[in-house]
């Protein structure tokens, strides 16, 4: 009698869950059952690759005046503002450098002066081991899908970790509000606030309608782009025929920009 | 209880004063927004969704666009009807909605929201 009394309580006790746990479980059911009826997807002209890479042909730029058109087509589409005196607080996606700073691991007493003279193209290096991802709080920059080291404005606190992590000073702090020093104002594409870091993007959004980087098309043939993993790609096609170097790669990020000297 | 009185009239007081300003406001309350739509707008006559759910949800269905399009790289929006749309805040968004003083500013100053969007994302691509 008494254990029988027991399975009693028992069996209610578990049958008043359970009908107590159907209507909460209807609401649930029916919740993602009337979800949004739209769905999302990647453009059909966007291009996609493992790890994008650049080579630049530095023995097709050989002055100052060659770079001002790539530097200059990259700083308007993004509204990279160019009108900062301040050379602390300046705004670089992509720039000239010497040598000397360019490859500080590889600047022997004695070199080939015509190299050593060159001006060299940097930017992001979008490494594939990039220093900056492991750095920042907020996964406000990370590694997308094709390999390209992306910013999420967003998400970015300002706490400069990244800056503090590239080898390569690739990554810009906006110590003031960026709007006035912009030139020209490119509407399709959003400026920065006061407080986010900034860098090159390897143009992520001209990709995904399907166009080359800015600085690509703007270089007359002498930077070139495409999948480091794809044997027939034109970045591969180049590593191929010519001896190129990379900046600080003993430091092992695996920098993705290549230059041919 | 001998300075029932006292202890009344204070407790009167203090709750007048505490609620004065619910009197004080009685029947001011501030008009609904109106909210205009441009020439464009109008003759689109839907949004990327329904009108109610835009209403309702835009600041969710912005994040998921954000969202996706920086860290997903998926910049298409098929909506319901099967129409196809760019996921861009300066580009689709404001391309029909060119009065952000007219149509977002209105509610958003009802509503006392300070959204940030537009310390980057530029507010008039049209330039009107």
């Amino acid at each position: 009698m008494k254990n029988s009394r027991r399975r009693f309580l028992q069996i209610a006790g578990v049958s008043a869950l359970g009908l107590g746990a159907k209507p909460v479980l209807d609401a649930f059911a029916s919740e993602s059952a009337h979800g949004p009826g739209y769905h999302l997807a990647k453009g059909e002209d966007a291009m996609d690759a493992r790890q994008w890479a650049m080579v630049i042909d530095t023995r097709k730029l050989q002055t100052a005046e060659d770079l001002e058109p790539i530097i200059e087509a990259c700083n308007k589409i993004h509204n990279v503002p160019t009108g900062i005196k301040n050379k602390n607080h300046e705004i670089k996606w992509i720039w000239e450098a010497h040598y000397h700073n360019a490859f500080t691991d590889k600047a022997g007493q004695f070199t080939s002066e015509e190299v050593e003279h060159r001006p060299f193209l940097l930017l992001c290096n979008h490494c594939e081991n990039p220093p900056c991802v492991r750095a920042c709080p907020t996964k406000a920059t990370f590694k997308n899908d094709n390999g390209i080291v992306m910013m999420d404005f967003h998400r970015c606190i300002g706490c400069r970790f990244c800056m503090a992590a590239c080898p390569f000073g690739a990554r810009s702090f906006n110590f003031r509000d960026p709007r006035p020093f912009i030139e020209e104002e490119n509407k399709a594409f959003p400026t920065r606030m006061k407080g986010v870091v900034e860098k090159c993007n390897f143009c992520a959004e001209r990709l995904a309608v399907g166009k080359m980087p800015a600085c690509v098309e703007a270089s007359n043939g002498a930077i070139a782009f495409g999948d480091l993993y794809d044997e027939h790609s034109e970045v591969r096609e180049l590593l191929k025929e010519n001896y190129t170097i990379r900046r600080k790669q003993t430091l092992g990020t695996e920098p993705s920009v290549y230059y041919i000297v | 209880m001998k300075d029932k009185n006292k202890i009344f009239a204070g407790l009167a007081i203090f709750i007048v004063v505490v609620t004065l300003p619910f009197w004080f406001n009685l029947g001011k309350a501030a008009p609904a927004p109106e909210l205009e739509l441009t020439a464009k707008a109008k003759a689109a006559k839907t949004c990327v969704m329904p009108t109610e759910f835009m209403t309702a949800n835009h600041m969710q269905l912005l994040d998921v666009w954000r969202h996706n399009v920086v860290r997903g790289g998926e910049r298409m929006f098929v909506n319901d009807d099967g129409k196809l749309y760019d996921m861009s805040l300066s580009n689709t968004c404001l391309d029909c909605h060119s009065n952000k003083e007219k149509f977002c500013d209105r509610c958003h100053d009802y509503a006392s929201v300070r959204p940030y969007c537009w310390d980057c994302h530029i507010d008039n691509p049209k330039g009107e």
